[in-house]
């Protein structure tokens, strides 16, 4: 089976779970920036929960099917219709030979994910279906999908229409929020008093927000602790020598404009860091719209271990609520 | 040097061996790689080599955060006694400088330039106390690189000149970041250069273009059938300066499947290499004839 794109959105890209293992040569993960939503909807169609989806950020696709299908939408509150009837999100509805998918405007949320019944089927590419642009991997010819694409499907699945994930399990941004951050990496060439800054602050979700990450605006510059700059890197006090960056590390460049590296990561390069964000929150990231506030809470290791934990339980939940 | 860790939230330890760049720091980031590839740590997912530094990514639901740190610091002090000798490769890259390429594009970009002026390799070649450009050609390829960091972008590698610190090209990155790169660019910036494995943004200076692709993620090119690509740290470049006639040859063999990288596997012993860099690098490069 193929589904006809007749509209692609604004940056629909084809996302699974990942591709790990290739950091180390400038390769990033990719996969769904939410990925308990991606997870999410594949359980809602019997997919495993690492099928390949759509992801749909900011503005649905229009996608026409020419088989019958089982499709849920899950992330952003973005509402699917069926030949312009309304269908929920978070809950699996069947989709005829012939009808059309399209989306309302956006309620909520950054990110929608698509799940189709069999997973989209495009080859898989160092282990993994994801898109990855800035390299050209993965999805189809390793772009977001086009007008005109035909996206092949995997075989069916045993899922029915009419499942759905519990309210209290599904999970997307409040009106405001809050990124826990364990402190680290070159925390110490801020001085104590932008230290205090950075969590005290209100940042702003800046418009350069996308896969590779999220630039945050409006805190108070910072100060750096006086020190000679080693060799090799650089001139700037925000400068290090190149480094890896983690995915979730926050790098301010000049001081000024933090970013949190997302799934599309680069993997290096040389401006200091002042932590990471854990990964429980990452999905959250992802659903950030430009000009949300957020605030960045400090938390220990325990915490952030315990944070993934409760995490894990909700996919757990999840798992259990749609068997 | 001791080295300094710090976790990366809860998924990642970085381990910064030193703060400056030196080719000691990039061997002990190495072989502290090597020596945590080798010991197969159950939890362990990306092991990531940087120029002095390194990254372990680790799932803390498989092995916990603190004994993933003791692991490594056992890891870091075998490191320590290991002897800083590597089998490699040495390649020779061509490069033709000053290419219209990247001459257009370093144009386009002038404002956010230090010296809006004069041309990139114009003011690298200033900036280095070198009378001209002709100059500043001889240092950039008189003696070979080390790849110390693959990443960034796919493929990317960062360069490390191989020669006494005294000597080293220094430049700094652009005053504001490009929008737009030609794809196969040398670039510069800080002691580090690099080569543009994909189009794209960025703040290095640029001096050339080689016709040698290092990424194909289609995997067409003959010698990046077998993975997409093409460089590894502690990989030795040397380059080689070629006219547009080269130039125009080699994008014609590549384009025909006939492009063959020019290299030889050799073993770098760092010991070695500091008694005498210059001798050294000539016994190396022998490799390539």
């Amino acid at each position: 089976m193929t589904i006809k794109v007749i509209h692609p959105g604004l940056a629909t890209t084809i996302q699974d779970l990942g591709r790990p293992g290739y950091y180390h040569l400038g390769i990033p993960i990719s996969g769904a920036m939410d990925r308990l939503a991606l997870r999410s909807a594949n359980l809602l169609v019997g997919n495993d929960d690492g099928a390949a989806c759509l992801e749909a950020v900011f503005m649905g696709p229009q996608l026409a099917f020419t088989e019958d299908a089982l499709v849920a939408i899950t992330g952003a509150e973005l509402p699917p219709k069926i030949d312009g009837e309304p269908r929920p999100t978070w809950t699996s509805f069947a989709v005829e030979a012939g009808q059309t998918l399209s989306f309302d405007f956006l309620r909520a949320g950054a990110r929608a994910y698509i799940a189709v019944a069999g997973g989209i089927d495009v080859p898989v590419v160092l282990g993994s279906r994801s898109t990855y642009a800035i390299g050209a991997l993965g999805g189809i010819d390793g772009r977001a999908i086009q007008a005109g694409d035909e996206l092949p499907v995997g075989g069916p699945t045993a899922g029915t229409a009419g499942k759905s994930v519990p309210e209290d399990l599904r999970r997307g941004p409040g009106s405001s929020v809050e990124l826990r951050v364990v402190p680290g990496l070159y925390w110490h060439r801020i001085t104590e008093e932008s230290q205090a800054n950075f969590f005290a602050d209100i940042w702003k979700v800046a418009p350069e927000a996308d896969r590779m990450g999220y630039r945050f605006r409006s805190g108070r510059p910072m100060t750096f602790v006086e020190h000679e700059q080693p060799f090799g890197a650089g001139s700037d006090p925000s400068n290090i020598t190149d480094a890896c960056y983690p995915y979730g590390s926050i790098q301010v460049p000049g001081g000024t404009e933090p970013i949190v590296l997302h799934r599309d990561a680069v993997s290096g390069g040389g401006y200091f860091m002042v932590g990471t964000v854990i990964s429980a929150d990452m999905d959250l990231i992802g659903q950030l719209q430009p000009n949300v506030a957020t605030r960045f809470v400090a938390v220990d290791m325990a915490h952030a271990l315990a944070a993934r934990h409760d995490r894990a339980a909700i996919i757990q939940k999840i798992r259990q609520a749609l068997a | 040097m001791t080295a300094r860790y710090s976790f990366g939230g809860d998924e990642h330890v970085f381990v910064e061996v030193d703060e400056a760049m030196s080719l000691e720091a990039f061997f002990k980031s190495l072989s502290i790689t090597n020596a945590v590839r080798d010991a197969k740590i159950n939890g362990v997912t990306e092991i990531c080599p940087a120029n002095a530094s390194l990254q372990i990514k680790f799932d803390p639901d498989q092995i916990a955060p603190d004994d993933m740190l003791a692991e490594l610091k056992a890891l870091e002090s075998a490191a320590d006694r290991a002897e800083a000798r590597i089998k490699t490769r040495i390649i020779e890259i061509p490069v033709f400088y000053q290419d219209p390429w990247t001459h257009e594009t370093l144009m386009r970009f002038r404002e956010r330039h230090q010296d809006p002026k004069s041309t990139d390799i114009e003011y690298a070649a200033h900036i280095n106390g070198l009378t001209s450009v002709d100059d500043f050609i001889k240092a950039h390829s008189g003696a070979p690189w080390f790849v110390s960091m693959v990443g960034f972008v796919a493929g990317l590698p960062f360069l490390y000149q191989m020669v006494e610190r005294s000597r080293q090209l220094e430049v700094p990155k652009y005053l504001r970041p490009r929008t737009d790169t030609p794809k196969l660019t040398v670039g510069h910036g800080g002691c580090f250069g690099c080569i543009y494995s994909v189009r794209g943004a960025g703040g290095y200076q640029l001096f050339g273009i080689t016709p040698m692709p290092i990424f194909d993620p289609k995997q067409e090119i003959s010698y990046l059938r077998d993975f997409m690509v093409f460089f590894r740290p502690g990989d030795i470049v040397k380059w080689k300066p070629i006219d547009r006639d080269g130039y125009d040859a080699a994008v014609a063999d590549v384009d025909a499947g006939r492009f063959v990288p020019r290299m030889a596997d050799v073993t770098f012993d760092l010991n070695e290499f500091n008694a005498d860099p210059d001798g050294y690098n000539r016994k190396l490069e022998e490799a390539l004839q």
